[in-house]
């Protein structure tokens, strides 16, 4: 049974109201759950707001019982109304959704974010702060490359957290469930941002949930990963698996010998990743190369970097299908600031902020088939009878300015 | 058979009682990937791909998916009831306990280590997710 302070028992027992109570019975169960012996502080959180009917139901039910967020929670994309009315028309079921959710996060004392990346700008932890972090591809970053501390959240049970500010201490949160379990040499080269995208998709497949510690044998900068590949690492490990934390040998804060990472002078177990592990994977879940009808990208959510990138490909140039850029607001705005939007949008493309490819303002690309570089995309897209090639994001683009993916385009424009 | 191999022991995650037939997945369950209006699983190069999960107790190693999906999934299949009766599991992360004990779908982890010997697809089970056990009540073929 889970030992609980005397406010702890005063939240479970409802003296600081209904909303706070069930958020405490729940954690009280996940505790439960895992054995936790008690509940610990945290000092963050971030919640995956969706506005799926799950979502909604769930945030709706704890305002109404009057609960109140103890540390304001940073928040996921749900779709920006404003600007996606312009491109399409949108149903007034689907905006009304869109409104209640947002409704409903701020009476509970959320930050309206709307992003997928908050480890980038508004929410970033510092070494052993124990959070919640809900978005499977924001855990594994806070976890593995800031060394903070959480497990990998549900939207809900991180709501419960921002709401009684504490979390059980189990998992992730305890120094021995984070070290590595498996070593995996990585032979590919690993040039680009994409190269991690196939990697992390990859690797689940290959060995399990356990946590890797990757050694970059012939990465030529061996101390400098972009913010991009370690973000789509993460999220393509959590699309195809289930991974909350990893290491990469002399690099991540608790990886900084073998021994450090294992917590062990023995390594238990050995992997190596080549290059043609990574190329077999994206054969599996792309889409056949050909014509396309448009482009989608930022699934994580673009960076200043990559859109940066992209731009500098059609700049001058008319697109000849319709691109779709995701970011957070910060970064459009910065786009904005530096003349990056314009450029974009003089090619015929679109940045749209505080959006996900998982939403509904999407329907009038439901039986198309587009380009993107991201697998986690793909995958979750399925549902909405989405189509996607998947390749890099250079050749993505490419790809959006004539129309079609071929597999060697990048040349033809050098 | 004797008693014994028809009683195992589990531990509870979501608390409930229910029985119905087994269904085996040698896969990882990601909720939002099955058809809430049907319980068919949509997702391509699964074991399950085609069957339907409905009202089963299932069986499977793990769940896997977003922080978001799973709950999602699962609240969309209990709403049109093509959710499971309840779910055993062999790796419960946190994600598919608070998705399940919010939802209030039974699930249980650390069952004894003769119930996959034992039970089968179709066999008929008794599981008692406030005590902790697991019967088997009837044999499917």
């Amino acid at each position: 049974m889970v030992k609980l302070s005397l406010t702890e028992k005063q939240m479970l027992d409802g003296k600081f109201g209904k909303g706070t109570q069930t958020a405490m019975k729940i954690q009280v169960a996940i505790a439960e759950a895992f054995d936790a012996p008690y509940m610990v502080p945290i000092s963050r959180a971030h919640v995956a707001l969706s506005n799926q009917e799950a979502d909604l139901w769930f945030v709706e039910k704890l305002v109404s019982q009057g609960a109140k967020c103890k540390i304001r929670p940073t928040v996921n994309p749900s779709f920006n109304w404003e600007q996606m009315s312009q491109i399409t028309s949108l149903s007034s079921e689907d905006v009304d959704i869109v409104r209640r959710t947002d409704n409903a996060y701020k009476k509970i004392g959320a930050l309206m974010t709307y992003d997928c990346t908050p480890y980038l700008q508004l929410n970033v932890p510092k070494v052993n702060d124990v959070i919640s972090y809900s978005e499977s591809s924001a855990t594994p970053f806070v976890n593995s490359v800031y060394g903070a501390k959480t497990n990998r959240e549900s939207a809900q049970s991180a709501l419960c957290a921002a709401v009684t500010g504490v979390v059980p201490y189990y998992g992730y949160l305890m120094k021995e469930n984070r070290k590595g379990e498996i070593l995996v040499n990585v032979l590919a080269k690993m040039d680009s941002d994409f190269d991690f995208q196939l990697l992390g998709y990859v690797l689940p497949l290959k060995i399990g949930f356990k946590i890797p510690v990757f050694n970059f044998i012939n990465k030529e900068e061996k101390r400098n990963f972009s913010n991009a590949s370690l973000m789509n690492l993460g999220a393509q490990m959590n699309t195809s698996g289930n991974v909350a934390i990893y290491h990469i040998l002399g690099y991540t804060p608790e990886a900084s010998t073998l021994e450090d990472a294992f917590q062990s002078s023995k390594v238990p177990e050995e992997v190596d990743i080549t290059q043609e592990d990574l190329d077999s994977v994206r054969d599996k879940i792309s889409a056949p190369i050909g014509k396309i009808d448009f482009a989608l990208f930022g699934c994580p959510h673009l960076t200043f970097e990559q859109i940066e990138r992209v731009t500098k490909i059609i700049a001058g140039k008319k697109l000849a299908v319709p691109l779709f850029i995701m970011s957070s607001d910060p970064t459009m705005r910065l786009c904005e600031q530096m003349g990056v939007l314009k450029t974009i949008e003089e090619a015929g493309g679109n940045i749209i902020s505080n959006t996900c490819m998982d939403q509904p303002c999407w329907k009038f690309l439901y039986g198309k088939k587009g380009v993107t570089d991201s697998p986690k995309c793909a995958y979750y897209t399925k549902r909405r009878k989405m189509e996607f090639v998947i390749t890099d994001l250079e050749n993505a683009t490419y790809s959006a300015l004539e129309g079609e993916v071929t597999s060697d385009r990048k040349k033809q424009f050098v | 058979m004797t008693e014994k191999s028809n009683l195992f022991k589990c531990h509870k995650i979501s608390e409930g009682k229910t029985s119905g037939e087994v269904l085996f997945s040698k896969d990882g369950i990601c909720f939002y990937l099955i058809d809430p209006e049907s319980g068919v699983v949509i997702e391509r190069n699964h074991s399950l791909f085609g069957k339907s999960i409905a009202n089963k107790i299932l069986v499977f190693p793990n769940g896997t998916g977003s922080s978001v999906v799973q709950a999602d999934g699962m609240y969309q299949l209990k709403m049109h009831n093509m959710g499971p009766k309840a779910m055993i599991v062999e790796n419960a992360d946190t994600t598919l306990v608070a998705s399940s004990i919010i939802m209030e779908i039974p699930l249980v982890d650390k069952v004894d280590s003769n119930f996959n010997e034992n039970v089968k697809n179709k066999d008929i089970l008794e599981v008692n997710a406030i005590e902790g056990e697991i019967k088997l009540v009837q044999k499917g073929e």
